[in-house]
């Protein structure tokens, strides 16, 4: 026995196919609202993530730092007028910094712990100096933080001795080549003369100047700072769980733990701004899609007055004539959702063969995540029947003598 | 003489009921026909032919009386009893035929089969042929209804009105925009399925000529029976 459709999906068939122009009008409206949808969200989505991506590539998720130093009154009458100045931060270590990192290791969501000392210093080749930042790391443990062998142009990233890491602006303004030889000064008079063991592109031309890398000693010794790191970098797995983290963090430790999404406040208001609008926007669409299908549907049932007529006088009841409508909001979303994540698909295509990044790159890939046309096809279809519900309710309570008649 | 199929006492029908215009249009008819019984329902326009065959057909309730169907009382019945009871015991042929643009000839035939199971089958297919072939429109089993003939249409719609075995048929006016040849044709068709499958038939005509033809002619003048053969 050939499988045939039963009553309701049949009907409903039939009078979609019977509407042509109609039917081929509201596809055609369904499948621009998927397409408008799925394309603004796999677009969004991305370019949340490469913008996202390319703020913390040369940043830490989480940092911890000492408490800052602040003058307190030093007498207690309230009557009294008291100004208080405040001081100046003078750089110190992260107290008991070895303890903290195992303690910060061993939280749940953090991936990786750096311990780093930064202070400021000249860089000095001949008659020519620049302002830098000393960074003293563990190159093993800071690239968990950030993936400094992806930005090498020359050399390795590995520091050892007075080996060092520079950025390729600062190797181009004191004309240094790898293995060439580099003096840092500092402002308490100390000096080392580094040999830079690798040259690195960051695509942040300010950072590509600044960042001197040695090792966490040399670091150490030359900003009198023996033993103790200004800072320790933390990686954790889900980035928009950093503030929680550091949260947590600042309750173990009482020292001062920042997220990025702190140090970055604006970044994310905008990214929340764009997600409000972009969810504003489908959200329209989806009301003027649902609207769309409701207003043809109902037209319909006005036309196919005296065929509801004639099946309820064949027995058709009421649920069943309700069924025969929604199935054709139901089949009208589900149809467009398809159609619209094709579209959308299209769509993704050609704008990322024409909007390109400064490199040439796409700047965003052509894809199409399953998840979102399962999404879509759900909304769409679930939509769809929401929107038949009305004309389909208005066609089971027709009157099968008026409707015959009519 | 037989179980009557339908019985009809004191069975009145107003519209607006309770509001200034009220008008009752069918004032207490008493009526019964028996199985295999072929009759003709006359009168003229206006005198409430087409609301009694609505209210026997289930498609209007009454407003007073006792309708019953093969000894079934129909006022206590819910909607969806009645909606079955009709698809189940009635077949309708109406005088525009009425047959759905969208499905062919043979899906038209089979439509009250589908309604009553739910959905097609091969039985329901094999049934809804054979009767296509005693109209005489095998052949035109998979055309729709536009493609058709008026005289066509109409035998369609008589196969579709006896693919259930009906106890009971009800035609509007069958022939009513039909050619004299066509009509006596459609006429007898009905009659010879009368005499094969004994189902009841009550026929609104204004052809006095058909009226004749049948066993019986009810009239209907001002919504009271004038006379009931």
């Amino acid at each position: 026995m050939r499988f045939r459709l039963p009553f309701a999906p049949l009907v409903a068939l039939r009078f979609l196919r019977e509407g042509r122009m109609q039917t081929l009008l509201i596809l055609a409206g369904t499948t621009g609202g998927v397409a408008v949808i799925v394309f603004l969200t796999q677009l969004i989505t991305q370019l949340q993530a490469q913008i996202v991506d390319r703020v913390l590539g040369t940043q830490p998720h989480v940092v911890i730092r000492p408490l800052e130093e602040a003058n307190r009154r030093a007498f207690d009458d309230p009557a009294a007028a008291v100004v208080i100045e405040p001081r100046a931060q003078r750089l110190r270590s992260v107290d008991q910094w070895e303890n903290v990192a195992r303690l910060a290791a061993a939280m749940p969501g953090v991936t990786a712990v750096s311990p780093t000392v930064t202070g400021p210093a000249f860089a000095v080749r001949g008659q020519a100096n620049k302002s830098v930042a000393l960074m003293g790391i563990d190159a093993e443990r800071y690239r968990r933080i950030v993936r400094m062998e992806e930005y090498m142009v020359a050399g390795r990233f590995a520091v050892d001795g007075t080996r060092a890491v520079i950025g390729s602006e600062l190797a181009k303004d004191l004309g240094i080549r790898l293995e060439d030889k580099l003096r840092v000064a500092l402002p308490n008079g100390r000096d080392e003369l580094l040999q830079v063991g690798g040259i690195f592109d960051i695509g942040n031309k300010d950072l590509n100047r600044r960042w001197v890398f040695v090792t966490l000693p040399l670091a150490q010794s030359l900003l009198d700072l023996p033993g103790g790191v200004s800072n320790l970098d933390l990686t954790v797995a889900d980035i928009f769980d950093a503030q929680a983290i550091a949260t947590r963090l600042q309750g173990a430790t009482g020292l001062t733990v920042d997220s990025w999404m702190q140090t970055n406040a604006q970044l994310l208001a905008a990214l929340r701004n764009q997600t409000v609008s972009n969810n504003l926007i489908r959200s329209f669409v989806i009301l003027i899609v649902a609207l769309g299908i409701a207003s043809v549907l109902v037209v319909s049932v006005v036309q196919k007055q005296k065929e509801i007529g004639i099946l309820r006088a064949m027995g058709a009841s009421r649920a069943m004539i309700l069924q025969v409508f929604l199935i054709q909001g139901a089949l009208v979303g589900a149809v467009g959702s398809i159609l619209g994540s094709l579209l959308a698909f299209g769509l993704l295509n050609m704008f990322s063969a024409i909007y390109r990044n400064a490199d040439g790159s796409p700047l965003f890939a052509a894809q199409l995540e399953p998840r979102f046309i399962v999404l879509a096809a759900l909304v769409a279809t679930g939509v769809g029947l929401a929107s038949a519900l009305i004309p389909a309710r208005r066609a089971a309570k027709m009157d099968p003598v008026q409707a015959i008649r009519a | 003489m037989n179980a009557p199929v339908i019985e009809l006492v004191g069975l009145t029908k107003a519209y607006n009921i309770g509001t200034p215009v009220e008008a009752e249009v069918l004032h207490g008819i008493d009526l019964s026909l028996a199985q295999g019984e072929f009759a003709a329902l006359i009168g003229p326009s206006g005198s409430g032919k087409s609301t009694l065959l609505n209210i026997i057909g289930l498609l209007e309730r009454p407003s007073g009386g006792r309708l019953s169907i093969g000894g079934r009382d129909t006022a206590a019945l819910p909607e969806a009893e009645i909606t079955a009871l009709r698809g189940r015991s009635i077949g309708f042929v109406f005088q525009f035929h009425h047959l759905l643009p969208a499905f062919s000839a043979l899906e038209n035939v089979m439509m009250p089969t589908i309604i009553a199971r739910g959905a097609p089958d091969d039985e329901a297919e094999a049934t809804a042929l054979q009767l296509l072939d005693a109209v005489g429109l095998k052949a035109h089993a998979h055309k729709k209804p536009a493609e058709l003939s008026g005289g066509q249409q109409q035998r369609v719609a008589i196969a579709r009105a006896l693919a259930l075995r009906p106890r009971l048929i009800l035609a509007d006016e069958p022939t009513g925009n039909l050619d004299t040849h066509t009509a006596d044709d459609i006429f007898a068709l009905l009659r010879a399925f009368n005499q094969q499958t004994g189902c009841a038939c009550l026929i609104v005509t204004h052809d006095p000529r058909l009226a004749a033809r049948c066993d019986r002619t009810i009239q209907l003048v001002d919504g009271s029976i004038a006379s009931a053969g």
